[in-house]
């Protein structure tokens, strides 16, 4: 979040700089302007992160449940919310037939918890609760916070630069044939170029920050899940599941793809590994989230001196 | 002489440190243990509901409905204090969880009775309650045990007998019973 602003601190008074080596504005006012409107954006976004996520992806809250399966749900949060030992969450459904679940929220003490209903209809009771276990992890590392932040900053940097573009092509820096008389050392040159850099990357940044961030995660939530249901087989067989209905969530937007438990775009690049994959997925290789799962529950059987065949589900 | 000072700052820093977060485990330890409660009433009063709703077709079952409330009116009236009363609590509950385990069994062997949805809502609140008990006793145990290795961990063992910090019992399933994984036949008869 600081980082965010400084960011764009950097980004304004840099423009200034170069601005008044043309000899014009010698009030650093974009620096100010911009810092402001980092500020503001940063600030509303943390305020209103959840609500908006939630609202774009068309969740209902579920206050009073009816049918069994939203009994069971609520019944279920509960249940993770004691393993966890935070306060029970917010419980939203969306109307959705894809499985998928995610977490948002401050902290703790303010938190949401989405699923889809094609999560309530295919899952068991036990992978459901591996899921929402996972999801109460996110809860409980605070990465909601993160992650919701991240997803309304990465639209703000994009929005920014569009205007900014627009308005010094509009405004113009005078194009001139060389500086007026003021010697502008090798130093200055570097951070020129820096901040043009910094200009152009910078949108890529924030994405990528996102992404690092998301996948890491991901493995620690996963354990979490294990560690509150002592059932990491659970969640193996709800993500091969989840991974077998693999067509996208429509419902869920590209901005919230890095909060869910699975990638609801249903993208290739989540189910390959190598560089690109490991720089631009929101979620690790499936398959290596399961093989990590199943080696936990495995080596759990073997301690507990159960058999591998019997209970090990598909 | 500065170098003492220093000294001295960094240790004191420690020691506040170190003391803190002892008595901030102690203090999640204790809370804890009142979920458990929380979640052991709930269940005490689930259970008069549970069996007003299969009495009327399990007239040949009394014995097992009366097994039940036997050792719910028993673990409502454990009310002892002390280090004895984890003791006799959990003995009291896990006799209860026995009786209603086996009540969940009987109830599987009417197949009118599982048809009305009524009782599959209270098999749902029922398996809640018992997972919620499962869990909240989970949540005990791990911080009971953190809280636990903190204090008798170096160097953090310096500062414990200042926060008076003490080792806690974990909740352990006593019955041997308890402990066996329950057969359940699934065949219909």
């Amino acid at each position: 979040m600081i980082g965010f602003i400084l960011f764009f601190a950097w980004l304004g008074f840099g423009g200034d700089y170069v601005w008044s080596l043309e000899g014009h504005h010698p009030f650093p006012w974009v620096g100010i302007v911009l810092t402001v409107v980092a500020i503001i954006t940063a600030w509303h976004t943390y305020k209103t992160g959840p609500e908006k996520v939630l609202w774009a992806t068309g969740a209902q809250e579920l206050i009073d449940p009816q049918t069994d399966a939203e009994r069971q749900v609520t019944n279920v949060v509960d249940e993770m919310a004691i393993a966890a030992g935070i306060p029970r969450p917010r419980v939203w459904i969306i109307p959705d037939d894809d499985p998928n679940a995610f977490a948002t929220g401050h902290d703790p003490h303010d938190s949401h918890i989405a699923v889809t209903r094609g999560l309530l209809k295919m899952c068991t009771r036990d992978e459901l609760q591996a899921v929402i276990a996972h999801e109460l992890g996110h809860v409980k590392n605070l990465d909601v916070r993160l992650m919701t932040t991240l997803a309304a900053l990465v639209g703000a940097v994009l929005l920014v630069r569009e205007g900014m573009g627009r308005m010094m092509r509009g405004g113009g820096i005078p194009v001139r044939g060389g500086r007026k008389g003021k010697s502008a050392g090798p130093l200055l040159a570097i951070l020129l170029a820096l901040w043009v850099i910094s200009w152009i990357i910078a949108p890529l940044v924030t994405q990528l920050l996102a992404l690092a961030v998301s996948r890491r995660r991901e493995y620690l939530a996963d354990a979490m899940s294990a560690q509150f249901t002592r059932n990491p087989l659970a969640l193996a067989s709800a993500l091969e599941k989840i991974e077998g209905a693999a067509a996208p969530t429509t419902s869920i937007k590209s901005g919230a793809a890095h909060l869910c438990i699975c990638d609801p775009l249903g993208r290739r690049l989540t189910n390959s590994e190598g560089w690109l994959a490991d720089r631009f997925a929101t979620h690790p290789p499936m398959s290596m989230r399961i093989s990590r799962l199943k080696g936990m529950g495995y080596a759990q059987l073997k301690k507990e001196g159960g058999s591998f065949t019997s209970s090990a589900p598909v | 002489m500065w170098v003492l000072l220093v000294l001295v700052v960094i240790v004191g820093l420690w020691m506040v440190g170190a003391y803190n977060g002892l008595i901030s485990l102690k203090n999640q330890t204790v809370n804890a243990f009142k979920q458990i409660d929380v979640q052991l009433k709930r269940r005490h009063d689930l259970i008069p509901k549970l069996v007003n709703a299969v009495k009327g077709a399990m007239d040949y079952e009394r014995s097992t409905l009366e097994a039940v409330i036997q050792a719910r009116n028993q673990a409502v009236k454990v009310n002892a204090s002390g280090p004895e009363a984890m003791k006799q609590v959990s003995q009291a509950e896990n006799a209860l969880s026995g009786a209603l385990s086996r009540l969940l069994v009987t109830v599987e062997r009417y197949p009118d009775l599982k048809a009305t949805g009524n009782i599959a809502q209270l098999q749902e609140e029922l398996t809640s309650t018992e997972n919620r008990i499962a869990f909240s006793r989970q949540l005990y145990n791990d911080t009971a045990t953190q809280y636990n290795t903190k204090q008798q961990q170096f160097p953090t063992t310096l500062v414990a007998g200042l926060a008076h910090a003490e080792r806690t019992d974990l909740w352990e399933i006593e019955d041997q019973a308890e402990r066996a994984v329950p057969q359940v036949d699934l065949s219909r008869r």
